[in-house]
């Protein structure tokens, strides 16, 4: 809503010296979002004046037609001569009354007048467009031409108005009443403490029998209709500029009279009206609810099928009006148009005004059926005052006949439905216990009034709201009215005391040690959007049956390329990487952790339960059991070099084992030691894939993935070279976890190194050796590590050696060579007989 | 060596005389004054202190003397190896104290010398911020709550006291989850459009008091530019108690700004409009670039708040007696207070993030510098 700080003074009696900064102080302090205070002429420096064109000569030979014109100004200029100019525009003839600038004026924007030569000629001065004044666009795109009655000298600055202050105010869905005048004078009286001039507050003749026939056949969409006839509208009549200048400031474009009246007065009032060509109206007017595939052309020119539940407006011929949304066509009121033969202007001369009430939610839901946001539909749906539409209708009334020289007639339709007052009960002291400040019943009472409420009772309040707020229904509402114009922002600052809390879940603990981890290890953490698209699923070489085809599906992605969730967290990491590669930075080690989306196909969808009491467990499990699975994870991304070459020596690429142990990182973090086994599965290289795998009640279960890339995946996605990846999700290794530690004992009695190389075939894995010579060892083994591996003539064709150093200790003891040795040779012996393996002499 | 022999005079032992002692004093003094190093000292100790030394010598000739004669000529000897010895000793201490310097000069590297093998990792500065807002409830007593991404609209909406015409829940802010089966089938699942809904999970599965804060990714249908993104943070917060008041709210919300930006940071409750909350208001803090300062002042305009003074953080307000209502709660036991932030905004003006972009994105270059705790 655009407010006019000089149309506001006409209800509220502001301080001359109060600014638009001032207003919006105060109305942000009871709550009206005023986003911006737009300073109207802000550096306009006359001379501007009403001129009227005396000669218009057509100058030849320009890129464009040019006009040399001479212009009365009166004395404006001081010495009564033609004001001689130059002229661009062409919606002008001899004769027209303009708007001129005269040399030594300022216009907005800091453009300063005088003078010049132009197209071969001298011009003294310019005749002025809307938009050079910023009057804003009034779509001709020529310059101003005023009503004839205007007076040629009359200073233009004032007769325009240029000079305002208009106040943006963001209306929430809750104040309606906001999205006029009205309200916004009511806000604007309350906030200073001053009287409000109430301008719905006027003579209506009691409705009679002889008004427009009305049949309201849908009483809870139309719970109130008020038809008025004016007739004798003069064609001729102009909107005055005044009225263009409200409807300027206020956003509006000024189009004809009667229009302009009807949009004037649901400004100023918030009622919407409608005003139909009454010649062009066949029979009573009915208001009903469509009938499915009925058709209408709306006054935007749009053909429109209507469905059951939209309220349509109609005559003997059908729907003339979507009701609180948008006329018809085939009533719309004429603009005037000079008559060929005898020159005359022709057009509307009698009206028919509608002032409805229209259920909020039927209008919304129509208005978005339809795609078809208009002022009315935004002010239906918010909530109008019922109470105000005779009002508004005699306002309307009223106009025309100062306006257009109409006549009223007599009759007065008026259809209501009854309804009763709102009432609302209270404790007197509810407002202080929401607030925690003590106001008192007096204070309430004094605010609820202000707001517009009747205020009955003691300490229990019986409070009945005005028509205007259908907002208020509950009494935490009435207390945000009194807590708001008391001001929110003198309410005290105290801490509740909460219970002792129990700080982090372990589950919670776990998400936060990945992360450290991880960066850590090197790791660059990235934030990637969840959306991906089958494409890249193909380019990953993931097949049709595999589980992460199961996406969950958008209705309204914001890309058709990408409507599904992810099912992994590798393409948005890898999207990622491939960015960063092509700005240039190629060593990269990236990770993410967050859910992926898992549709089961056993998902029902989720019901609309109720909510005036709480949903037994099984209607809860009833939602839950709509959504997908959403596991979190956690994945990396690696390309070219993981360690550096420099002064120090050679440096080393990532690859498959970097994506690997970082898998084993993150496991730790969840005091998992992972099982790793070869595997092969896309993306992944087959040969240099790795399953991940922990143990869990006592089974594996598989937790991940981890390797290089397959190669066709790399130059299908253009990644760099040996790309690496790993994913892991975070709650099967949850399910994993050991629990709490059982610090080990640590014994002090020397330790016992031996060196073990055995040879393998190459295909055994390094991982089943190791198991072997574990278990061949027994207790006295304290640790083993594999130091070498070694493939090449002496061990044989198809074979590798793999040389560990076994270090024995016991608890409590110094243990023999003998010792040492027999557990060595129970270790060879187990690998021997195990893997095959062969001792190395 | 001369025999023992009783009429023998001490004196008249050559290597004895307190002359020639005293002169081969003087050689093995000058002689390790000389030793230029280690190798040199050691030559000259041999040949000053070893068995075939004058000294040595002359200490053998001691038993040869006449007992009355033995104590005055074993003084004289045993001073004099002393004296030896203890310039011996000093010497080599000198000298290894010397070898030592030079090895630590000639050991000595330039430390300035870059090492960065491997760079370092980072957190993503909205995870890190995330915990640090948490980490400031957690420390009051709040716990951490949780709830889906893919949520039912019963929790992001209905439960929220957000009618089914309420224009928050129309397709162009909402993403919806389409249904099973055949096309148009409404699965009745939205991507949650705010951390809210765990409000309404939180409350359903929790008795009062509650007190929690939940930090999440949440999800509206814009389109990515410089302050807008389809994906974005927020953390909810709610406590729901025996007597809560909107100055409890106040309080609650100047600590947290406090405690995020700094003590001398004030908010500001103007009165707005939420479904779920009444009383609701928008909260504002003094902006954190400008300090207001830019207010009125045309030389020193802010971005940041649009000279404006304050930035807008988000929605709060009294639990709606609806949502407790929904939810189980009793409205006439129980009163609480919410709050939702945006949490990449308050990033972005926290650390001078100029491009929304930038945080989703994934460049090392800008995640880096953040480390792992901002």
């Amino acid at each position: 809503m655009r407010v006019p700080l000089s149309w506001l003074r006409e209800y509220v009696d502001l301080p001359a010296t109060t600014t638009g900064r001032d207003v919006q102080e105060k109305l942000i302090a009871v709550g009206l979002e005023v986003e911006t205070v737009e300073r109207l002429g802000d550096g306009l420096k006359g001379p501007l004046v009403v001129g009227q064109v005396l000669t218009i000569e057509e100058l030849e030979g320009f890129k464009k037609p040019i006009r040399f014109c001479t212009v009365d100004v009166g004395r404006a200029n001081r010495t009564g001569e033609p004001q001689e100019i130059v002229c661009g525009a062409r919606n002008f003839s001899v004769g027209d009354k303009v708007v001129v600038v005269l040399p030594g004026a300022v216009l907005p924007g800091d453009f300063k007048i005088a003078a010049r030569k132009t197209y071969g000629r001298t011009s003294h001065g310019m005749i002025c467009s809307g938009d050079e004044l910023g009057m804003g666009d009034d779509g001709s795109g020529g310059i101003i031409v005023l009503p004839p009655v205007t007076e040629v000298g009359t200073d233009a600055i004032e007769l325009l108005e240029l000079v305002d202050e208009v106040l943006d105010i963001a209306v929430t869905p809750d104040r309606g009443y906001c999205l006029s005048m009205r309200g916004v004078a009511r806000e604007t009286a309350t906030a200073f403490g001053l009287p409000l001039r109430d301008p719905a507050l006027l003579d209506v003749p009691p409705p009679n029998a002889g008004g427009y026939p009305v049949k309201v056949a849908d009483p809870i969409g139309c719970s109130r209709f008020t038809a008025r006839t004016v007739t004798g509208l003069e064609p001729e009549a102009r909107t005055p500029i005044w009225m263009q200048r409200r409807l300027q400031k206020a956003g509006m474009r000024p189009l004809s009279l009667a229009v302009d009246v009807t949009n004037y007065v649901m400004l100023e009032l918030g009622q919407p009206l409608h005003a139909y060509d009454r010649q062009t109206v066949d029979g009573p007017i009915g208001v009903r609810r469509a009938t499915p595939g009925e058709q209408l052309t709306t006054l935007d020119g749009t053909k429109r099928v209507l469905g059951a539940e939209d309220l349509v407006i109609t005559d003997n011929r059908g729907p003339i009006g979507l009701a609180g949304v948008m006329g018809g066509a085939n009533t719309e009121i004429a603009a005037p148009v000079a008559d060929p033969e005898s020159g005359r202007l022709r057009g509307t001369t009698d009206v028919v005004i509608e002032a409805a009430h229209f259920d909020a939610i039927t209008i919304a839901r129509a208005a978005r059926r339809h795609k078809l946001s208009s002022e009315a539909a935004k002010r239906f749906e918010r909530g109008v005052d019922p109470e105000a539409a005779s009002a508004a209708a005699q306002r309307t009334v009223d106009l025309l006949v100062l306006l257009a020289g109409g006549t009223a007639e007599e009759g007065v339709t008026e259809i209501v439905s009854p309804r009763g007052p709102r009432t609302i009960t209270i404790p007197a002291d509810h407002p202080d216990k929401v607030a925690g400040v003590v106001y008192g019943r007096e204070t309430v009472v004094r605010r609820l009034q202000q707001v517009g409420c009747d205020v009955y009772g003691q300490d229990e309040l019986v409070v009945s709201v005005p028509s205007w707020r259908p907002d208020l229904s509950d009494p935490n509402d009435l207390a945000e009215e009194v807590i708001r114009l008391e001001g929110y922002e003198n309410l005290p600052s105290t801490l509740p005391l909460p219970p002792a809390g129990r700080g982090l879940t372990e589950r919670q603990r776990l998400h936060r040690r990945v992360g450290r981890a991880l960066a850590g290890a090197g790791y660059v953490e990235t934030l990637n959007y969840p959306f991906i698209g089958s494409a890249v699923l193909d380019q990953l070489g993931i097949e049709a049956d595999d589980p992460r085809r199961d996406a969950v599906t958008l209705v309204n992605p914001l890309s058709d390329e990408e409507p599904d969730l992810r099912t992994t967290l590798i393409p948005g990491l890898l999207g990622a990487l491939r960015r960063n590669y092509g700005r240039g930075t190629h060593d990269l080690a990236l990770f993410e952790t967050g859910p992926v989306f898992r549709a089961t196909g056993e998902e029902k969808p989720a019901r609309r339960l109720v909510v005036d009491r709480r949903p037994t467990d099984d209607e809860i499990a009833s939602l839950d059991a709509s959504l997908p699975q959403q596991p979190r994870r956690a994945a990396v991304v690696l390309a070219g070099a993981r360690e550096q070459a420099g002064w120090w020596g050679a440096g080393y690429p990532t690859g498959w084992a970097d994506a690997i142990e970082a898998g084993r990182a993150v496991a730790r973090e969840a005091g998992v030691e992972l099982i790793v086994r070869q595997d092969q599965h896309a993306p992944w290289h087959p040969g240099r894939c790795a399953a991940l795998l922990a143990v869990a009640d006592g089974e594996e279960i598989l937790v991940g993935n981890a390797g290089e890339l397959h190669p066709r995946v790399i130059k299908s996605l253009g990644l760099p070279e040996r790309t690496s990846a790993m994913e892991i999700d975070l709650d099967r290794l949850e399910r994993a976890a050991s629990g709490v530690l059982k610090a080990p004992r640590i014994s002090t009695f020397p330790v016992a190194t031996q060196d073990v190389a055995l040879v393998v075939e190459a295909a055994v894995p390094a991982a089943e050796v190791e198991t072997a010579l574990r278990d061949g060892a027994g207790e006295l083994l304290e640790s083993l590590r594999l130091f070498d591996v070694f493939t090449g003539e002496q061990v044989g064709a198809g074979k590798k050696s793999l040389a560990y150093a076994l270090r024995f200790r016991a608890e409590d003891r110094t243990l023999t060579a003998e010792e040492a040795s027999a557990a060595r040779d129970a270790a060879v012996a187990a690998a021997v007989e195990r893997v095959g393996a062969v001792l190395r002499g | 060596m001369s025999a023992p022999n009783k009429s023998y005079d001490p004196v008249e032992v050559e290597a004895l005389k307190p002359e020639e002692i005293a002169r081969r004093v003087d050689e093995a003094l000058a002689a390790i004054a000389a030793a230029a190093d280690l190798e040199a000292l050691r030559e000259v100790k041999v040949a000053h202190t070893g068995d075939r030394s004058p000294l040595a010598l002359a200490n053998r000739e001691i038993g040869a003397l006449p007992p009355h004669a033995k104590a005055d000529a074993g003084k004289r000897v045993g001073q004099a190896r002393g004296r030896v010895n203890q310039a011996l000793k000093a010497r080599q201490e000198e000298l290894e104290a010397e070898r030592d310097a030079r090895v630590l000069v000639e050991e000595a590297v330039d430390v300035t010398l870059p090492y960065e093998r491997i760079a370092s990792g980072a957190r993503h500065p909205l995870t890190a911020f995330m915990e640090r807002v948490a980490d400031v409830f957690v420390a009051m007593g709040y716990e951490v709550a949780e709830g889906p991404e893919v949520e039912a609209e019963w929790f992001n909406f209905d439960a929220l006291n957000f009618v089914p015409d309420h224009p928050a829940r129309q397709m162009q802010d909402t993403f919806f989850v389409q249904g099973n089966g055949t096309q148009g089938d409404e699965s009745g699942v939205v991507l949650r459009t705010h951390t809210s809904p765990v409000q309404a999970r939180t409350l359903v599965d929790r008795e009062p008091p509650v007190y929690v804060v939940c930090p999440g990714r949440v999800y509206r249908t814009d389109e990515l530019d410089a302050t807008h993104s389809p994906v974005f943070h927020q953390i909810e917060l709610l406590a729901v108690d025996e007597g809560l008041t909107m100055a409890d709210l106040k309080g609650t919300l100047d600590h947290m700004v406090q405690a995020l930006f700094g003590p001398d940071m004030k908010t500001r409750l103007r009165p707005n409009y939420f479904p779920f909350t009444e009383p609701s208001a928008e909260m504002d803090m003094v902006c954190y670039v400008c300090r207001g300062e830019s207010v009125g002042n045309p030389d020193r305009p802010c971005r940041t708040c649009s000279s404006e003074g304050w930035i807008e953080l988000g929605g709060c307000g009294m639990v709606n007696p609806k949502v407790l209502v929904a939810c189980g709660v009793d409205p006439e036991k129980y009163s609480g207070f919410a709050f939702g932030f945006g949490i990449d905004r308050m990033l972005m003006f926290r650390h001078n993030v100029e491009d929304m972009r930038d945080m989703f994105e994934g460049d090392v270059r800008f995640t880096r510098p953040f480390g792992m705790e901002i």
